[in-house]
């Protein structure tokens, strides 16, 4: 009967979403009168699980499930819902779990609901606030299965510590045959994720080309920040694909979103809305990105960021 | 080959949202209605398919008839036909239901889905159709190649790509790189006009409950205004950003 939440690791280490998951599962298993239960697959340390307000961890460790593979994961899961008589799994919006999250729920029978924000409005119906139209708006569904399946936004619920002490048990599933082979991972190690950051700096057409993008990553380097474009700059092979942001790119939904150099066209604002903070460094007063911002710089990225950065590494300094 | 490519009718990007009948459906007043954006790309690559490797290309929404604009425009571009299973899309599970049986009547090799819809972005038809058909799935499929019944993809992941090889029946979740924005075709009037002449067929819906449903819809709150520091004040920004938003 407990709730099973998905807490992801990689090379052995939890994700920070990891935790946010854990902690949602332990508000709904707080308002089903149960306990919870997570499931990690080759996790080294489970004990901070604990803190979350997770009561058993299911261990499974297996040198055949070091690379991430959906339909396997997906099946793993499957059987551990099985064996714990879940009605409720939690998981994240990270790319894996939305990539695992629609197999699990045809495995189960179950209903899912992605992109939610927020605790249950109600455990029965169950009934979950999800965004909808990127960000222009949200939803109230209710999931009308028996068993169900949340996937929580990242950084809408947080972090809530709830000291329980979590007991490990090991979990040996069959780990079924799987049709997609992952021949090879190109992953960028000592830079931080879009996915992952906290603070995401992202620079747009005002840079008026790829060789000003030092300015871009040395701000970015003082806030341990992740960097992103806009879509002409993608378009344009100024930066990589992979950090085009937005509607119709990775949608951000960071503590700290620094725009520069961006107009803040409707496609754009849509993606990275969910991000808590946002400061705005334009040229154009008139920029439409003013209106959805926080914190407003009317001013040249060429003389305002590297003055910024300055000023970041003064105040890192002091606060060290 | 037998390519399906699934076209989801959407908003166009610059919309604004509004609710009516007590925001539990959408205003579609004024709005535009495009091919979803993913599931354009996907398209353009499926005609690529077609003009390499002789390929047909058929595309399918699941929906009410006012979807059928958006599946002409998809044959505009170049689909061979057009099936429109009539019935509202209530929720992601209710449409890959019938979009499986659109599958195996049709005996598709490879499906050519978004990795998510611009409307509820739900990341759920995709995986669910490959789940309910037992065929292999990728998605944010950023490249696909496909020799005889095998197929090679790469895919975006947090923080870079990964390379996967697979076999046929294949579904992918698609999205901008599987071709570039520049190869996306604008319909010509020579294809407009054929478009006409080309089968849309509507296909009765086969029993699925869905196993989710909308209570209401709510528009965020509107924010606060900016506080716009100069740029000769960067102290200011710093410290609002340490100890008023404490995000730094
Ligand atoms: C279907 C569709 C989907 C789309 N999806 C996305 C998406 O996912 N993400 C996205 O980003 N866009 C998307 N777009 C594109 C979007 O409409 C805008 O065209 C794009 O966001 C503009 O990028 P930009 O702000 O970098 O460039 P511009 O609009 O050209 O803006 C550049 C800005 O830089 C400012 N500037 C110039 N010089 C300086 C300087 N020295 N210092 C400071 N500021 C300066 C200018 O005042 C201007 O505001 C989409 C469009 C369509 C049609």
């Amino acid at each position: 009967m407990s709730v099973l939440v998905y807490t992801e690791s990689e090379e052995g280490k939890f994700k920070k979403v990891a935790f946010e998951v854990a902690s949602y599962a332990k508000a709904v298993a707080d308002q089903m009168g149960t306990t919870v239960t997570a499931i990690t697959i080759n996790a080294d340390d489970i004990s901070e699980l604990g803190t979350y307000g997770v009561d058993k961890v299911l261990k499974v460790k297996d040198s055949k499930l070091d690379a991430f593979n959906a339909k396997t994961y997906a099946n793993i899961i499957k059987q551990a819902a099985e064996k714990e008589g879940t009605k409720v799994v939690v998981v994240s919006s990270s790319a894996d779990s939305k990539y695992l999250a629609p197999l699990l729920a045809v495995g189960l029978d179950a209903g899912y609901a992605s992109n939610v924000v927020d605790a249950p409005t109600s455990a029965s119906p169950f009934t979950v606030k999800r965004t909808a139209f990127t960000n222009k708006a949200f939803i109230f569904s209710t999931i009308d299965t028996d068993v169900k399946i949340v996937g929580v936004s990242k950084n809408a619920f947080g972090l809530k510590e709830n000291s329980s002490s979590a007991t490990a048990e090991d979990f040996s599933p069959s780990i079924p045959e799987n049709g997609v082979h992952v021949d090879s991972v190109d992953k960028a190690t000592n830079t931080v994720t879009i996915a992952d950051a906290e603070i995401v700096v992202s620079a747009g057409r005002g840079l008026k080309g790829p060789e000003n993008w030092g300015m871009i990553e040395d701000l970015a380097k003082v806030l341990g920040a992740a960097t992103a474009c806009s879509k002409p700059v993608s378009d344009l092979g100024w930066r990589p694909h992979g950090e085009h942001v937005g509607q119709t790119g990775k949608p951000v939904a960071a503590n700290l979103y620094i725009a520069i150099g961006i107009s803040g066209a409707i496609q754009h604002l849509a993606g990275i809305n969910a991000s808590k903070v946002k400061v705005v460094i334009n040229t154009d007063p008139e920029a439409p990105f003013f209106k959805a911002a926080d914190y407003g710089i009317v001013g040249d990225a060429f003389e305002v960021v590297p003055k910024l950065t300055e000023k970041l590494k003064e105040f890192k300094a002091q606060n060290a | 080959m037998k390519i399906l490519v699934c076209i989801s009718h959407v908003p166009d990007t610059t919309s604004k949202i509004n609710f009516t009948d007590g925001d539990t459906k959408l205003d579609t007043n004024g709005v535009q209605f495009v091919i979803n954006p993913n599931d354009e790309f996907g398209l353009t690559r499926a005609m690529w398919f077609k003009e390499k490797q002789g390929a047909t290309v058929d595309v399918v929404n699941v929906g009410g008839p006012e979807t059928e604009p958006t599946l002409r425009k998809a044959l505009a571009i170049g689909a061979d036909t057009a099936i429109r299973v009539n019935t509202p899309a209530t929720d992601g599970f209710a449409v890959a239901k019938q979009l499986a049986h659109v599958v195996k009547d049709g005996g598709y090799d490879l499906i050519i889905a978004g990795r998510e819809s611009i409307d509820y972005n739900g990341s759920m038809v995709p995986g669910m159709l490959a789940e309910l058909i037992g065929a292999n799935f990728v998605t944010n499929c950023i490249s696909l190649e496909v020799d005889g019944t095998n197929a090679k993809a790469m895919r975006e992941i947090d923080g870079g790509k990964e390379t996967v090889s697979t076999t046929l029946p294949l579904v992918i979740g698609g999205q901008k790189g599987l071709v570039e924005e520049s190869d996306l075709r604008i319909p010509n009037m020579r294809g407009i006009m054929q478009a006409r002449q080309k089968p849309l067929n509507v296909l009765e819906p086969v029993d699925a409950t869905k196993e989710t449903s909308t209570v209401k819809f709510e528009k965020p709150e509107p924010r606060g205004a900016v506080k716009m520091i100069s740029p000769d004040n960067l102290d200011e920004l710093v410290s609002l950003l340490h100890n008023e938003a404490k995000v730094i």
